[in-house]
């Protein structure tokens, strides 16, 4: 394949991760947010094995096979079954209102595209120009968390942000040593189990996953 | 075991600096890159000798007093920490990089805590433990700072190789880094030492630990300070301006007259012996903070002359202040009580401790033929010879900081009279008349060899001295041997034989004789000694509560020096009758306090609680403001990464 097609394919992919970033933070259904997660990361899981065909780094294929049975399989059946055993069915909720949410994003967006302008002009890799994407990311997975009550949603959000570390890696630098990404996926498969257990335990101690509850626990001064 | 261990460090350093050796060894162990140095030269082998012969006779004083605890606490814990106590204490001194030397510190004063606390139902005792750990850890932190200052400089801020004694050693300090560290370390050591301002925890420690630690805690602990100030100022930073001198002496000064005026006010046993730790660092920082006054004007004689006075009181503080610290445990021991003003007529039930306590109270009182005034003597002459200096502000400061020593010596010695009179003399003042024994013979031999070194010092001061003269040879390149033994072995004169001598030996027998021909007039003649029953001016039914007693005693000075201290006095009549002419009951209540209590620490406290509360707001209990702090700090290091 040309390697300039590549390129255009990987920014195009890019575009798509971008855009199932911002559609978690409009999404006000759960349902519908976990499918825009599952669809981050089939998108990045395409995208490194483009990468890794490309710049010949096979490894990158175990990974984007990796990324595939976790992120778009694995993680999305767990957090599925984990909102049907809690009957999870309400909207979510917001703290900031979503166009306002909206406004900050894509100010985050440009600030990456700022920050990275440097790294691109410096970069000879065909996946430079994604750099700005990836931090934008991680940044958006970073701001859902902030923004959403729901501890659900912060999950998501964690593991959006992990989609956005991923992909800053393989844009950056044809992707981490094997063994660091086995080890990361590992940790984000325990992390996945781990959640699920605190919400059952979350849930009978409140009553309700909204984690505002968790104020509770503070110090009284 | 400990008695054993101890007994051949004395050897060792003992050996040492009779040869004036110094040895190294670099240990393979620490960590990587940063290996262990151990070197043993006079000044450490010098500290060595005292802190193995005081813990010599702790720990076969230990062997008795231990067996108070028996039965109704374990003693495991003291036991083991006794040890590391002891260990971290000929470690400190060992050390020869900076490294070892936080660890070894770190080690002793994590053991001492633990030594503190060792009867820890008290709230007393923990408030107490807690203060010392604080006090202690600000100071290690300046230690640390200090040290991390000195071995930037040595190596240019470039790597960690100046960590060892030896790569400061070479090194040319500039001025302003050399007082930045100097100033740090001066201030931690200080801590550590109980100089006035940082003496707090010290009266409140020593009371609470067992008395066999509180001995060796005030006699030899503190010492390691004195040695990390010695160690720094004149081995690695060696050249300074002469304020660095005068900033330890005023410190030494104020220590001394404040340590001994609260000293004064204290009722409870190891309370006032612990105020006269903080007397005797301030003595002993006279001496150093003289020493490092000449050296800095290049007049090594005289400069030896005040070193050897400020060791030759390390040494001899750590001997009497074991020895008053395990003689107020004897005698807490026995009548399980520490207030001066529940005791009183110890001396028929408990004859020995009484004269080994006599003998460290005249020791302490600067009072021949004991080894207290031999040390006092000396750095009398360095004062009294300094008019010889060249700068007129000093020599104006230095004759007042005689008059101040002279004062401190006559109050030690009002003090001492006050604490063995009111506990040895009179009659039991207590309420009840409680069953005392002397005590065992491990205890007693522990004071009897402390008592005996004390003797020994005393009356022949000059072997000594000869023996620790390396020190000052290597520090500040002079020694006094030559002309403090010009006359001989008898006579210990500092600089010149027409300005001043003493002769141990000579007093001693002249004392000797005047009390035996005492003895002779009193004890020698036909009639035997009456005891009657005492004269009680024509009122009726004396009792043992109208004794003179400890606060009645420190009264009128507590009349004079009241400015230095924060009294409330009160004083409640309760009337018969209606009328103040016919008092059934008079309540008295004096509270004295620290003032430094006030002025420095309350403010200290309040505001460091007051950052705290502010601190605590930052703790909301929601997640999403924590993750909105971490998001912050990830924007604005981005912004600012260029």
């Amino acid at each position: 394949m040309h390697t300039n097609l590549a390129a255009q394919i990987n920014s195009f992919l890019a575009a798509m991760i971008l855009l199932t970033a911002f559609g978690m933070l409009v999404q006000r259904r759960m349902y519908g947010l976990i499918h825009l997660f599952a669809w981050q990361g089939l998108f990045l899981s395409i995208s490194t094995a483009i990468v890794g065909f490309v710049a010949g780094a096979h490894h990158l294929y175990i990974s984007s096979i990796l990324t595939l049975s976790l992120k778009v399989i694995l993680l999305p059946y767990i957090l599925h079954v984990l909102i049907q055993r809690l009957k999870i069915h309400k909207e979510v909720e917001t703290i900031v209102n979503v166009p306002m949410t909206m406004l900050i994003g894509i100010a985050l967006v440009i600030f990456s595209y700022h920050l990275t302008a440097p790294v691109r002009e410096l970069s000879t890799l065909m996946t430079r120009s994604t750099l700005a994407v990836a931090l934008a990311t991680v940044l958006l997975g970073l701001l859902m968390m902030i923004t959403r009550k729901h501890a659900v949603t912060q999950i998501i959000g964690f593991l959006a942000m992990e989609n956005g570390l991923f992909f800053a890696a393989t844009s950056a630098t044809y992707g981490m040593p094997l063994v660091v990404e086995l080890g990361v996926a590992l940790d984000i498969l325990i992390a996945a189990f781990i959640f699920g257990i605190f919400f059952f335990q979350i849930h009978t101690t409140f009553d309700s996953l909204d984690i505002e509850q968790m104020a509770r626990l503070k110090e009284e001064d | 075991m400990t008695a054993i261990a101890s007994l051949l460090m004395v050897a060792a350093g003992g050996w040492t600096v009779g040869k004036g050796l110094t040895n190294q060894i670099i240990l393979p162990i620490g960590l990587p890159d940063l290996l262990f140095h151990l070197r043993l030269d006079p000044l450490s082998g010098f500290f060595l000798t005292v802190i193995g012969l005081l813990s010599f006779f702790v720990s076969i004083y230990s062997l008795g007093y231990v067996k108070g605890f028996l039965g109704h606490r374990s003693i495991t814990t003291l036991v083991i920490f006794y040890c590391l106590f002891i260990a971290g204490m000929f470690m400190v001194v060992l050390a020869d990089d900076a490294l070892f030397f936080l660890i070894s510190w770190e080690v002793m004063a994590a053991a001492s805590y633990f030594l503190v606390m060792f009867e820890d139902e008290k709230i007393e005792n923990r408030r107490a433990a807690f203060l010392y750990m604080i006090v202690a850890h600000v100071g290690a932190i300046a230690i640390l700072l200090s040290f991390g200052v000195l071995a930037g400089l040595t190596t240019g801020f470039q790597g960690f190789s100046g960590y060892t004694f030896d790569a400061m050693r070479a090194t040319r300090f500039p001025l302003g880094w050399a007082t930045a560290a100097f100033l740090l370390s001066f201030f931690g050591f200080a801590a550590k030492a109980g100089v006035i301002p940082l003496h707090v925890w010290l009266p409140e420690a020593h009371p609470v630990a067992p008395s066999n630690v509180s001995a060796l805690m005030s006699g030899v602990m503190l010492k390691t300070a004195i040695y990390g100030i010695v160690r720094i100022t004149f081995d690695l930073i060696k050249v300074f301006p002469w304020w660095w001198g005068a900033i330890v002496l005023v410190f030494g000064l104020v220590s001394a007259v404040l340590g001994v005026l609260y000293a004064l006010m204290q009722h409870d046993l190891k309370r006032l012996l612990a105020y006269h730790s903080v007397e005797n660092i301030g003595i002993i920082l006279i001496g150093i903070g003289l020493s490092m006054i000449f050296t800095s004007f290049q007049m090594p004689l005289l400069a030896a002359l005040a070193l050897t006075a400020g060791l030759f009181h390390t040494m001899n503080h750590a001997m009497f202040k074991g020895l008053l610290f395990m003689g107020a445990g004897a005698v807490l021991h026995a009548t399980h009580e520490r207030n001066m003003e529940e005791m009183g007529g110890l001396i028929h039930k408990m004859p020995w401790t009484a004269a080994f306590f006599l003998v460290g109270c005249i020791s302490i009182s600067a009072l021949p033929p004991f080894n207290g005034f031999i040390s006092e003597w000396l750095t009398f002459q360095a004062f009294l010879l300094s008019p010889s200096l060249p700068n007129p502000l000093l020599n104006l400061l230095i004759p007042m900081g005689a008059a101040l020593l002279a004062l401190t010596g006559a109050l030690a010695a009002a003090c001492f009279v006050k604490a063995f009179g009111v506990t040895f003399l009179g009659h039991w003042r207590g309420h009840h008349n409680p069953n005392v024994h002397e005590v065992g013979w491990p205890m007693r031999i522990g004071m009897m060899l402390a008592a005996l070194t004390c003797l020994g010092l005393g009356v022949l001061p000059t072997l000594f001295i000869e023996w620790m003269d390396v020190i000052s040879e290597q520090l500040v390149g002079a020694k006094i041997a030559t002309s403090a033994t010009g006359l001989g072995w008898m006579w210990l004169t500092p600089i010149a034989h027409e300005r001043a001598s003493y002769s141990g030996p000579i007093v001693f027998l002249f004392i000797m004789a005047v009390v035996v021909l005492a003895y002779i007039f009193l004890h020698v003649r036909p009639a035997a000694i009456q005891r009657v029953p005492i004269w009680d001016c024509g009122f009726e039914k004396i009792n043992q509560r109208m004794q003179y007693n400890a606060t009645s005693f420190s009264m009128p000075i507590r009349r004079i020096f009241g400015f230095f201290f924060s009294i409330k006095e009160q004083v409640r009549m309760v009337s018969q009758y209606g009328h103040k002419a016919f008092p059934k009951k008079l309540h008295y209540h004096l509270r004295i306090r620290d003032l430094f209590w006030g002025w420095l620490y309350k403010p200290v406290i309040e505001v460091s609680f007051w950052v705290s509360r502010k601190v605590g707001k930052l703790q909301q209990g929601r997640i999403q403001v924590y993750l909105i702090y971490s998001f912050v700090t990830i924007i604005i290091l981005l912004v600012f990464q260029g």
